[in-house]
């Protein structure tokens, strides 16, 4: 396997998935994630000097509509699904001290 | 003929002629279902006194002359990632476990307008994120065919209840292939649109630059028709594209006479079944017979278009799925430590393996570092393809392939090795990554009996070719059965 990934990279993509995992977890999570690099690496043999990164298949950009409010109040049915609610507002736990 | 045999035409066809109302319609699919799904798992949910009050408030507009569509009172599932009101949807995802939509996606509404009676929500792949419907929290699909078979995925549940007769078509979504593959499958007919025709609003994102709704139905009419009904310009979703025309049905024409078809040789090399190769190719001569210049062709890079599709749709995944962290709507874990651990605790115990193992390598090649190597030079592999399939399109009318290497594998034989089952979405990839139409359509079956599909591609904006060269296909192939009836 070329690609090894280190505790330390895990712990760090770990931070930015917001995703905690068991060490058993994070073993396979290593390995599998060193398979796929190795894989996508396959990429490398491709010449793209020259080429835009294509990140939209048509000509489209910046899509502008009037700002205006179109749909109603749903304060109180987005709230039904929340997991925890108090005083019409969701509920986490507490941030700062 | 039994209703749930009929094609969603021809059951509309009687609702209009006042053989039977659209609630009789919603009780014979909500009958199957009850007969069928314990054993075949294609529905999250089925809301039996809902479907009914749905079919009878259709029924009434029916009568009233308010609703006339070919399709008005025909039952309809969708996919459990696409967003319906006040019915749960769950991305068949312990994170999304209860979640009730404060609103309808476009799509959903627009089968409403047309008059169609919608009877559940289908199972599918965890986020959409596999090939087999066995990612699912809620279980996998089985085959049809063979229940010891995997229907394929992500929209496993949508096309295997088409194959059984538990509902007339359904809605399937399709980011690298959930339409298609399942369809070929299942045995059963999915059509993915260009990007940009199908409003994604609502649709609970997975690789929002691929992503699109499509129909699955039981031949290439009620695809065409399907698609009429659903396909907008909707300014709610930003990527979405005003056709110059959203006539689908006046391609159903039995007609290929000077059609050029080509052929990828790329697509018949190692690892196709030969079963597969022999029905695929058996419908290229069919169409040939009918008048089509039928030749093979080098595609090229077919081969890359699996690593940068993993780059990409990870990519967008990991930053899509950030939005689910136990605040808002669905899980969040019991015990935590603060809002960060909080975060964590939620998203670790809500997500299945398979969309953590994507989250994790969408953020890695996001991140800072790695970007240009990976990010960057999978979005510049996608622009070679497409120009790739523009040059193939200077040529040909359609693109004519398999759609899968196989038929169906059978259940527990593919999650354990996860590069492996990537490698069997090898034809339906590039289409995503490029943006275009596809359509896939059973073909034949294998010495098993399970079914083959065949896939035609068009280039962006060209349905009509593809739905006219498959409905004439379909002309010669004769009607394709249900799962379990007499061919």
């Amino acid at each position: 396997m070329a690609n090894i990934i280190s505790d330390e990279t895990m712990e760090y993509v770990g931070i930015l998935a917001k995703l905690e995992l068991s060490d058993a977890e994070k073993e396979a999570a290593k390995r599998d994630m060193g398979r796929m690099l190795d894989y996508i690496d396959k990429l490398n043999e491709l010449d793209t000097s020259g080429v835009e990164p294509m990140s939209h298949v048509f000509p489209v950009s910046n899509v502008f509509r009037e700002d205006v409010v179109e749909n109603g109040d749903e304060h109180e049915k987005m709230l039904v699904n929340a997991p925890k609610v108090k005083d019409g507002m969701y509920q986490v736990p507490k941030t700062v001290e | 003929m039994e209703w749930m045999e009929m094609t969603a035409a021809e059951l509309g066809k009687k609702i209009r002629a006042g053989e039977l109302t659209a609630v009789d319609a919603a009780k014979a699919a909500l009958e199957k279902i009850k007969e069928k799904d314990e054993e075949l798992n294609c529905f999250v949910t089925v809301d039996e006194e809902d479907a009914l009050a749905r079919a009878a408030r259709v029924q009434e507009k029916i009568e009233s002359g308010e609703l006339t569509g070919p399709l008005a009172g025909v039952p309809v599932a969708v996919k459990d990632n696409i967003c319906t009101e006040g019915v749960l949807t769950t991305c068949s995802s312990k994170i999304l476990y209860n979640f009730k939509p404060t609103y309808s996606a476009e799509a959903a509404l627009r089968l409403e307008q047309a008059g169609m009676v919608m009877i559940g929500k289908t199972n599918m792949d965890e986020f959409a994120m596999g090939s087999t419907t066995e990612t699912s929290f809620f279980g996998p699909t089985r085959n049809p065919w063979n229940t010891e078979h995997v229907p394929g995925g992500s929209s496993g549940g949508s096309c295997a209840a088409v194959a059984a007769g538990e509902c007339s078509c359904a809605l399937g979504s399709d980011t690298g292939g959930s339409i298609r593959q399942p369809s070929s499958f299942c045995g059963v007919t999915g059509l993915k649109p260009t990007y940009g025709t199908v409003s994604r609003y609502g649709l609970i994102a997975y690789g929002s630059s691929l992503d699109q709704i499509g129909p699955i139905a039981r031949d290439v009419t009620d695809c065409a028709l399907l698609l009429e009904a659903i396909a907008s310009h909707d300014k709610k979703d930003s990527t979405s594209i005003a056709r110059e025309s959203y006539d689908f049905t006046s391609a159903l024409k039995d007609d290929v006479k000077g059609m050029r078809i080509g052929i990828p040789r790329d697509y018949f090399g190692d690892g196709l079944d030969p079963e597969v190769a022999a029905a695929v190719r058996g419908a290229a001569e069919a169409l040939k017979d009918r008048g089509a210049v039928v030749e093979e062709f080098d595609l090229s890079l077919v081969d890359y278009a699996i690593p940068a599709y993993y780059v990409i749709a990870s990519a967008e995944a990991s930053s899509n799925l950030a939005r689910f962290d136990g605040v808002k709507y669905g899980y969040r874990a019991e015990e935590y430590e603060g809002l960060h651990n909080m975060y964590k605790k939620s998203r670790s115990e809500g997500f299945g393996e398979e969309v953590k193992r994507r989250i994790m390598l969408g953020s890695f090649v996001l991140s800072s570092g790695y970007y240009d190597a990976y990010y960057l030079k999978a979005l510049r592999t996608k622009a070679l393809i497409r120009q790739a399939f523009d040059r193939a399109f200077e040529k040909y009318d359609v693109i004519l392939g398999p759609a899968a290497p196989t038929t169906a594998p059978k259940l527990g034989e593919s999650l354990s090795d996860p590069l492996k089952m990537y490698l069997g979405d090898i034809y339906t990839i590039s289409a995503n990554l490029a943006g275009l139409p596809g359509i896939c359509l059973p073909c034949g079956t294998d010495s098993q009996g399970l079914p083959i599909g065949l896939q035609l591609l068009g280039d962006c904006f060209q349905e009509n070719k593809i739905i006219q060269a498959a409905y004439t296909y379909e002309c010669v192939r004769g009607r394709f059965p249900l799962a379990g009836q007499q061919q």
